[in-house]
């Protein structure tokens, strides 16, 4: 049986310093190693730490093993069971409302930044230093802080403005987020060890980089679910349909591979998976489109405390659904584009040697892993919201001229008045 | 004694490899060696790390430094002095230089303004992403620096975008054909970055995915550092040339009189990582902008020059900086605290002092800048020793790289852009007409009438007869 030894210096804060590799792990080639050590010097300094490699390898107990699930040799089945009961909590989670929804889309967001910055600062074996871990979770606070306080400020106005502490907090979000940002970094810079300076401003990179990537993407759910709740589910829907049909007709009648970097992935699969995406991915629509509980943007009304939702009727009409060309242009992109997002979680993988990104759901992997091209399909659909979809409303403009002076409203008036004119739009 | 230790520490990593095969009986030898194999294996990511580099990373040799260089005319000038003497004699002439050109620029206008903003912000990413290269040594790709600018453009496109549609837009909704670019604006950047993003994965190299990511992760940090701030920048000046001036003025300021004062005063170190400023640097530094602040911006705020917000007119039928001052900029009465009341009426003194609101609000700001300019500074500091580079680049002789002067500069103007849209009402009714321009004919004449009927419902409007 092997050993390895991990030699640590405790000044330089744990830093392994290198490791040595025995042929067992008896008393003499225990004293070997400290005689070698001595050798340098390095006897008095240094602990030995004799950690047994089969113990190195094994990983700790996934939560998952408690459960009283038979553990079917295949795993497809297993996979299959899993998603199924993804499902109907997914489902259940829509059913219970916005609020939820939201505190889900947050949930998701935190773990998969937990997910992949604990996979990247082990792979560039950058020691274990608390504050800093803990000056990253301050960071994704903080800028989840202002990415909600811009949300809410935005839909929900009313709400906000009834409670005096909420209304400071959401109107002055962006100048609150900075100063407490600026705070952190001020921390940042005092506890700076000069060591381990590199590894140091790695940690603050990888938070930024995580906090554009997911932190973002985040926010446009967000923005998107307010819009109305189908502009979540169908594109959720649409790249999970992708990567199911894709998978069967891969498994049916796959030849071709199709990139380098997923060597499962073929090219049949993609086109065939594309096609009955579309397909399908229209039938899911016009199924959606007649409930209103999702088809509505989710407004606040000030005299009940639930969100009431209102009808928009320039998107659905009775007769005929706009909607279902929006979806053939998300189907579109769901199964061209997205599957990239999936790519390059899997060279991300590769690139960190790690085979899944956490162990959080049996037969999956980790959470990333399924939300991986999602992220992509989100920032996209609410792209396409802002350029296609939504029109600068009468109201909003109506209530800011109220919030501007008497004189300046008069003068507002007045403005206006000459502009209709010289555009002809009116006669004086 | 702990460099030793280090020294030590490397060179026992590095022999390992020669000594594993003394230790351990002869039977389990080639098990042995597979297992270190493997273990070699899962560190190295390509052919450039076979030979380990366990230490920290050490960029003097790749990336040039400019403070100690001149051009070869003041070279040949200055050749009798003292070395010393002569880095401070070419660093007062560019200091000079720069403040000459800053000057003219300012001169110019905002269209100056807004070019010199993008060349700037390419400099600065150019010398950013260099470290990265040097850092990743991925020289070998050429891919990848292509897919960098690409990513510059792009991420330019969108926020120079941006801008034009909010200030620009009513111009541009006249033309038909300016009109597309408009509208689709978010989704054509969208594709754009779509389209670079698949180049990207597609462009993965089986032995440098690390390196790949890890730089992937480095533009986009850039990116967000140099880019968004400088579209902050640009709305900025679009608020009145007042709001870029003054702080980037401060910032400079800053910088001199916390230099001043350390060198004559400076005692106590402020912070472990720049061992050469001090407390009393900080602290002078800051009371001195505060006052350099308030007399800055009592001589600005008398000219509409610097005072006006960049604004369409539909009478003159262009943009125009010609206004009258805001509310910000006309000199209001304000009482004196009790306290001091009864002490200077006394002598006789008026009681209340008219200011410019304006003059206010650099007070707060110039709080900040003294807070946000030296750490800032620090950042950039403790980045460069990070990669034990002594400067960014080499462009300006005396000074370093652009990066060098302008590191403060990007936080100052995400500072001011967050305090203007949190504490200085944006609306105004110039700002209104250019929402309602974006309104179909039909809801514009609706929100007139209800407007006309809501007026005259309050008395405020007189109807016509």
């Amino acid at each position: 049986m092997e050993c390895v030894v991990f030699v640590y210096i405790p000044n330089v804060y744990n830093v392994k310093v290198c490791h040595i590799v025995l042929a067992g792990c008896n008393k003499l080639s225990r004293i070997c190693v400290c005689a070698k050590l001595s050798k340098h010097g390095l006897r008095d300094k240094v602990v030995i730490q004799l950690m047994d490699e089969t113990q190195e390898k094994r990983k700790p107990k996934s939560w998952t093993s408690w459960l009283p699930v038979p553990r079917f040799k295949s795993n497809v089945i297993r996979r299959t069971i899993t998603g199924f009961t993804l499902f109907f909590y997914f489902y259940f989670v829509v059913y219970c409302g916005v609020p939820l929804i939201l505190l889900h889309a947050l949930a998701i967001e935190i773990i998969c930044h937990n997910e992949i910055i604990n996979i990247a600062l082990k792979a560039k074996k950058i020691p274990n230093i608390p504050f800093f871990r803990t000056l990253n979770w301050y960071f994704v606070i903080v800028a989840n802080y202002f990415f909600f306080g811009e949300a809410f400020s935005e839909y929900l106005d009313i709400f906000v403005k009834k409670y005096y502490a909420i209304n400071v907090l959401i109107s002055y979000h962006k100048f609150l987020a900075f100063c407490f940002y600026f705070l952190g970094i001020i921390c940042f810079l005092v506890k700076i060890r000069k060591k381990l300076i590199r590894q140091e401003f790695s940690v603050l990179a990888w938070t930024h980089f995580l906090l554009i990537i997911i932190g973002l993407q985040c926010y446009m759910i967000v923005q998107n679910v307010f819009e109305g709740i189908i502009w979540l589910i169908l594109p959720v829907g649409l790249v999970i349909l992708n990567d199911i049909f894709a998978y069967i007709f891969g498994k049916l009648c796959g030849r071709t591979p199709l990139i380098s970097l997923s060597p499962n992935k073929t090219l049949e699969g993609f086109v065939f998976g594309g096609i009955s995406t579309l397909l399908f991915g229209t039938l899911l629509s016009y199924i959606f489109c007649h409930a209103p509980y999702l088809t509505c943007p989710v407004r606040f009304f000030g005299k009940s405390k639930r969100h009431s939702n209102e009808h928009i009727s320039n998107i659905i009409s009775i007769k005929v659904y706009p909607f279902l060309y929006h979806s053939l242009a998300f189907s579109l992109f769901a199964s061209v584009i997205a599957p990239f997002g999936g790519f390059c979680a899997s060279g991300f993988k590769r690139a960190f040697k790690v085979k899944d990104f956490g162990d959080l759901i049996p037969g999956h992997g980790g959470l990333t892993d399924r939300f991986d091209c999602q992220f992509l399909m989100a920032t996209f659909v609410n792209v396409y919201i802002w350029t296609f979809i939504r029109t600068a409303e009468v109201d909003k403009i109506y209530q800011k001229v109220f919030q501007l002076s008497i004189d300046n409203q008069l003068k507002f008036y007045h403005l206006l008045n000459e502009s209709l004119c010289v555009r002809g739009l009116m006669k004086n | 004694m702990s460099e030793e230790l280090r020294r030590r520490s490397s060179g026992a990593a590095e022999s390992e490899t020669g000594e594993t095969n003394k230790l351990g009986t002869a039977e389990s030898n080639s098990s042995r060696e597979n297992l270190q194999s493997n273990l070699r294996d899962s560190e190295i990511d390509s052919e450039d790390d076979k030979f380990g580099r366990k230490g920290s990373i050490d960029l003097s040799g790749s990336i040039p430094s400019g403070t100690d260089k001149a051009p070869s005319v003041l070279d040949q000038m200055l050749q009798d002095l003292p070395d010393k003497w002569r880095n401070w004699v070419v660093r007062g002439i560019f200091s000079f230089l720069m403040l000459i050109f800053f000057l003219v620029v300012i001169y110019g206008g905002p269209l100056a303004l807004m070019i010199t903003t993008l060349v700037v912000q390419v400099k600065c990413f150019q010398e950013i992403i260099n470290i990265g290269y040097s850092v990743y040594r991925i020289h070998g790709l050429p891919w990848f620096r292509s897919l960098s600018w690409y990513f510059l453009i792009t991420s330019n496109y969108f926020f120079y975008g941006e801008s034009l549609v909010e200030y620009f837009g009513v111009v541009i909704n006249r033309t038909d054909f300016l009109r597309v670019l408009v509208t689709y604006h978010r989704f054509i950047s969208f594709c754009l970055y779509c389209g670079g993003f698949v180049l990207f994965v597609l462009s993965l190299v089986k032995k440098y995915y690390m390196k790949q990511f890890s730089l992937f992760a480095w533009t986009h940090v850039a990116l967000l550092i140099v880019v968004t701030q400088s579209y902050l920048i640009i709305k900025n000046i679009f608020e009145g040339l007042i709001w870029f001036i003054v702080p980037v003025s401060m910032i400079i300021c800053n910088d001199i009189m916390a230099y001043v004062f350390g060198f004559f005063f400076g005692k106590t170190p402020l912070i472990k990582l720049s061992p050469k400023k001090t407390w009393e640097g900080f602290i002078g530094g800051g009371v001195s902008t505060v006052v350099f602040g308030f007399i800055m911006s009592y001589v600005m705020c008398q000219y509409s020059y610097f005072v006006c917000p960049i604004e369409y007119s539909e009478t003159l039928g262009r943009m125009t900086m010609e206004c009258e001052p805001g509310p910000l900029f006309r000199p209001t009465n304000y009482k004196l605290p009790e306290f001091m009341c009864g002490f200077l009426t006394t002598f006789g003194l008026p009681d209340s002092v008219s200011l410019y609101p304006f003059m206010l609000h650099s007070l707060s700001l110039s709080i900040f800048s003294s807070v946000i300019g030296p750490f800032g500074g620090f950042f950039a500091s403790g980045f460069k020793r990070a990669f034990k580079i002594k400067d960014f680049g080499d462009v300006i002789p005396g000074h370093g790289g652009i990066m060098d002067r302008f590191d403060c500069q990007f936080l100052m103007a995400t500072f001011v852009n967050v305090y203007i849209s949190s504490f200085i009402k944006w609306d105004s009714p110039q700002k209104l007409l250019t929402q309602v321009l974006y309104l179909k004919p039909e809801q514009q004449l609706q929100l007139f009438h209800m407007l006309k009927e809501n007026l005259e419902n309050r008395n405020i409007l007189t109807p016509e007869v």
